[in-house]
Parts: structure tokens; sequence; C-alpha cells
């Protein structure tokens, strides 16, 4: 059992505020992503957990205790760094032991503990390497394995891949996942890579300039981001995020007026701030536009990108104003044709004049993930 | 004094350069400078080498002629000369000591942050900017003259005996003096080591457990492991020479109690005028420097390999 809560957590250096009020609450077992922007705090917050940065104001409880001024080494975290933090005069063996070797455990169950941590990293051919004859990918494996060794309540992982080449990151990306399945323990992400959140998170959290702007599981941000900056992180290719002007707003939608004039008809009921003139965003998804005859959207291909199994074509709207579109399979589109788009209206989103979101009215809900 | 060991581990990498792609023989080039170093580092060598067979002195017009290994047969029997040869290894060695252990607690205490953190490091280097000649007449006539001094003065407060530095500790203080112009070099080599130890591992340790103590035996010794043997070869070059200081406090007295090897050969050529006898002191403090540099160089090439 390890639950983390974080109520109306500030931190400020000075006067400089970092994190600005946080209320979160993150369940036994969960798998926590912290995503934002560089700069966001979300990497301080992590530190903030794992007690490497004091807490200005607030409360953080692990497992209901208070832990403020709890040291880091009694809060029974730990933590993978970026740059793996490996102590580079100790062989792999004493890497991962080290925390234990200083707890007093004698050197048999010291060695069975480092031995069980190896074995479900595949580490046991290297123990006896220091960091420096190791490559990436298995220095990341050593900072995992001593994490393990600990046997902690939870594990923070502070952009542990962001250090390591594509194809690489993609194949520890799935063995953190896996490891959490195996360990069964509370774990706290950090990235600014909304990939590896989206596929690794039971649910995120969505930070800006010290501010939570959502939390959700992934599917959840992604159909129902709750503002524009949401809404553009979450997702890739991003969503487009076109500027529309609001006409009508009715209790079954509203009818925006698009670039270039064309009208479409969106299911969300409308807020306060959606009268009729106001500037409003219309967020559409690229799979969520389509090549029609009679769409509302026109403009000219400006680029096609062939990825074989999908076609991306970005259409220039109106000035400046370019929108993509995600097409199964290898289109016909050329550069330089005239196309019209047709919107999957129950699947757009619209954003009023606040960058707050209107609930749609008409999209199946999201069935919750278990875990 | 350290050409030859020091030109035996430089060789291979020539010969690599000189097997370059190029067409040209590049030797030719190089040849000039190496002629004027040559030149430069032969000269003094071959003309010691050649007085400290002869028998000259320049008080005594009589004394001339081949002397053989008459001056280095003088000078081994000569009870000066392993003094000499101790106060050497002492200097060196107590020097060493005290630089690296302050020098070590200097570079951890101000990689701290604190206020006023730039002017104290100015004022921790200060010392190395001093002239050896200036910084021991310093020592000497304002700290730790037994009357006028700083030192005597805070002894006979508390009502103690002022200690007489130069007479009853006089290697001591010689050491004092040079380990005060020498801790600035091994702290600031010591202080950018420490800026470029990785602050997570040190949260790392955090985590791990590790309290201040255990952050230091494991985590920051290691790292300094490497400028430490930097500082330790550097300095013993410098120290093997040490002169200046033991001029200008204690002449090499009382007695011979602070006469190192450099000193030895001093008085020898320059106060009794056996320039034969001195040149053959002068090989012989080639030869123990050229031996030290040749396993210091070979131990810190081999740290730095691993």
């Amino acid at each position: 059992m390890a639950t983390v809560a974080l109520s109306n957590v500030k931190k400020s250096y000075g006067d400089v505020s970092i994190i600005q009020g946080v209320d979160l609450a993150i369940q036994d077992k969960e798998f926590v992503v912290f995503v934002g922007p560089s700069g966001c705090g979300k990497s301080t917050l992590l530190r903030m957990i794992a007690g490497l940065e004091d807490i200005s104001a607030g409360e953080l409880r692990i497992d209901g205790a208070v832990a403020n001024d709890v040291p880091p080494d009694a809060r029974g975290l730990a933590m993978v760094f970026q740059s793996y933090a490996l102590y580079p005069h100790m062989t792999v063996e004493n890497n991962m032991g080290f925390a234990l070797k200083l707890a007093g455990i004698p050197k048999a169950e010291r060695d069975a503990k480092v031995m069980g941590a190896a074995k479900i990293l595949q580490l046991e051919k290297l123990l006896d390497r220091k960091p420096g004859q190791l490559s990436g990918g298995q220095r990341q494996r050593v900072a995992i394995g001593r994490a393990i060794v600990r046997q902690p309540k939870v594990f923070l992982f502070d952009e542990p891949l962001s250090n390591l080449d594509a194809s690489l990151r993609v194949q520890m990306r799935i063995e953190i996942a896996r490891l959490h399945t195996e360990l069964a323990t509370t774990m706290i992400y950090v990235t600014h890579d909304q990939i590896e959140a989206m596929t690794m998170a039971d649910r995120i959290v969505v930070l800006r300039a010290g501010r939570i702007e959502q939390v959700g599981t992934p599917l959840e941000l992604y159909h129902f981001p709750a503002n524009v900056f949401v809404a553009g992180f979450i997702g890739s290719p991003k969503m487009n995020l076109t500027p529309v002007v609001m006409k009508s707003a009715g209790a079954n939608g509203a009818t925006v007026v698009a670039p270039g004039g064309g009208e479409i008809f969106i299911p969300v009921a409308p807020t306060a701030v959606a009268t009729p003139g106001s500037a409003a965003t219309l967020g559409l998804r690229p799979e969520h536009l389509t090549l029609s005859d009679d769409g509302p959207l026109s403009g000219t291909v400006a680029v096609v990108e062939q990825l074989g199994g999908e076609t991306l074509v970005y259409v220039e709207i109106g000035d400046k104003i370019l929108v993509t579109v995600k097409l199964a399979g290898s289109g016909s589109v050329h550069v330089g044709d005239r196309v019209k788009l047709a919107v999957i209206t129950t699947e757009a989103n619209l954003f009023g004049s606040d960058e707050m979101a209107m609930t749609p009215l008409r999209r199946a809900p999201v069935a919750g993930k278990g875990h | 004094m350290t050409s030859s060991s020091l030109a035996r581990d430089v060789a291979p990498k020539l010969e690599k350069v000189r097997r370059s792609k190029r067409g040209v023989d590049t030797r030719p080039l190089v040849w000039p400078s190496i002629g004027v170093l040559l030149v430069w580092m032969i000269v003094p060598l071959a003309l010691t080498l050649w007085f400290s067979v002869l028998n000259y002195n320049l008080t005594d017009p009589t004394s001339t002629g081949f002397a053989g290994f008459g001056n280095y047969l003088y000078l081994l029997r000569d009870p000066a000369l392993a003094t000499a040869l101790l106060n050497t290894f002492l200097l060196v060695g107590g020097v060493l000591l005290t630089t690296v252990l302050l020098g070590t607690l200097f570079a951890v205490l101000f990689d701290q942050e604190f206020y006023g953190q730039g002017a104290a490091r100015l004022f921790v280097i200060a010392p190395f900017f001093v002239m050896p000649t200036v910084a021991a007449l310093v020592w000497k006539n304002l700290l730790m003259d037994p009357v006028n001094g700083l030192f005597a003065y805070f002894a006979r407060s508390i009502g103690l005996d002022p200690v007489v530095w130069f007479s009853d500790l006089p290697l001591t203080s010689v050491g004092i003096i040079v380990a005060w112009q020498w801790v600035p070099f091994a702290t600031l080599i010591l202080l950018t080591a420490m800026q470029s130890l990785d602050r997570e591992q040190i949260e790392a340790a955090r985590m791990d457990g590790a309290k201040a103590l255990a952050r230091f035996r494991h985590v920051v010794l290691p790292h300094l492991a490497r400028p430490v043997t930097i500082v330790v070869m550097i300095e013993t070059i410098f120290l093997l020479g040490i002169f200046a200081e033991i001029l200008v406090t204690t002449s090499g007295g009382p007695g011979d109690a602070t006469t190192n090897l450099p000193y030895l050969v001093y008085k020898t050529a320059l106060l009794q005028f056996d320039i034969g006898g001195g040149s053959a002191g002068g090989v012989i403090a080639i030869v123990v420097a050229n031996v030290v540099a040749f396993f210091l160089v070979r131990t810190v090439a081999r740290n730095l390999d691993s």
C-alpha cells in the first residue's frame, strides 16, 4: 500500500513561484505521469515528493502520514534520475547494493536482493562491470535496478528515457510498463514527451507554469481536453486548433464560422462566454477530418507526408492557417490540389474565448482503464 | 629535470604523428624547435656533469685537474647529504599531505553556496600570488617572530611562552610557510573538480540513505582521486626545488636542520665556492628528481587510463 497525496503544495524561490498550489491524490499501485513543457515545474514537483527540494507551503502525505520534513531516505521512495546518476567508481553490483550496505544489511542478504533485481532486468552478466563500460540502455537498467533493490513504496522517475535514442526509448518504455505490472508498486513518472505519457500512464497530470491543467486517463485527456493547452499538448500529430467565430448557440450545440466562411454545427453545451460574434477555438483531431466534396472547410494542399500506412496532409484553409488531416493508406492527394474537408462534428472540440472546453453532448464516454 | 622521463611517455605519440597520411616527411619541420630545446637542456646539463668531475674551487687556484668520482665520493660520505635528502623528503611529504588535506577541505567548503562566496574564493587563492621570498619574510617577521610576531602575541595573551619557531621547529616552520603557499593551488584544482561532480549523484546518494560523511567518503572522495594525483604530481615537481623560503628564513639552519638538496647545492657551490662538489650535488638532485618523476608519471598515467 502506498498512496501519495498533495494538498495545496507550493514551491517558491524568493519571490519566484515555481509550483502554485497543487492538489493531487495518487492511488496505490497507480502509474501517474507528470507531463508538461519544460519549465512547467514537473521535475520540481517530483523532487519535492522525493524530499530533494523543500516544500514551501502545503502538505505532502505518503501513506497518510505527513512527510514534509521527513528526510529523503526515510520516505521509502526510490528515484531514477535523468542522468542515471550511477556511482562511476563502483561496479554495477555495488551501485545496486549501496543503499543496502549503508543500511547495514548483511552481505548474503544484500547479494540475494541485488541478484533478484539483476534477474528482473537481465543484468546478471554485467554485475562486475563499471558504469563507464555500459551502454546507455544498460546504465538506465542499472539505475532502475538500484531503485528496485530498495523495495520502495513509490518509484519516482525523472525523465529517465530522454538520454536514450529513439528505438531504445520505445523498448525501455515497454520494459518500465512491464515492470509496473510485475512489481505492482505506485510509480510517478515525469516526462515532457506526451507519447510516453499516453502509452504508460494510468493517469496523466498535465502541468503548465506550476499549475495542474488537467488530470485524467490518457483517453480522457485525448478525447475530453479541458482547455486549449491540454488539447494542443496531448496527441500526435497535434490537434488542429482553428480560430473561429461563434454564430449562434443553443441547447443542442453551437454553430461557428470557420476561416473561409464555412459554417459548422458542433454538438456541445455552450458556456457563458459563447455569445454570438465572440471568438472561439475549434479543436479538430487530424483523424476526425475527411476529404469530402461538400465539406465546410476548403483550402490548398501545402505539404503531403506519406507514412505508408497513413498519410498526413497539410491543408492551408486561410491566411497562414494550416490544418493537418490524417488519411488512411497512401492517399492520392498532391501538393497544390484544392480540397474540401468535412468534419466529424461529434468528435470536434470547441473552446470559448476563455480557452476552456465546452462539454461535448453526443460523444461516447471513455471507458475507464482498469489497473 | 623531468624532461627525460616525460620524453619517454610522449615518444609513442610522436610516432603516431609521424605516420600521418601526409605525403611529406614532417620531421625536418620540427627539428629546429627540438634543436633549440635540446641545446637549452643539454648545455647546462653537460656543463654540470663536466664540472662535477673536476677539482674546481673558486677560493683555491691550485685545485685543478680531473677529480674522477672524487666529488661524488666526498658528497656521499658527507652526512650532510643524507640529512639534506631526508629534509627534502620530509618537506615534500609534509607539504603534500597538508596541502591535499586542507585543499580537499577547502574545496568541499567553498563548493557550498554561502554569502560572499566569490570573495571568499578569491581570498583562499590569494597566497598563491605572493612571491615566495615575500611570503617567507611576512611569516618570519610578522607572524612567527618570537618577540614581535602575532603568534607570540597570542601565546603571551593566554599566558603561554611564545614558540621560537625557527630555532625549535625549523623544518616544520618552513613547511608551514610552503604549505600556506601551495594550499591555494590544491584548493583551486580540487574546487574545479568538485564543480564537475554530478549533483544528481549526490542526490542519488541522499535517496540511498547516505549521510554527509558517507556521501563524502563514497561519492566525493572517489571523484577527487584523479585531481588529487595531479595535484600531488605537479606539487612534487615544484616542492623538490624549494629554495627561497629557506634562504630567507633559516639559511638552512640551525646547523643543517632545514638544508634540503637544492640548498645543499647552493651552500657547496656558492658559499664554499666548491663548484665541483656543488655540481656533483646537482647531478644527484637530478637523479632523485627523475626517479621520483618516473614513478609519479607512471602512477598518474595508470590512474588516468582506468
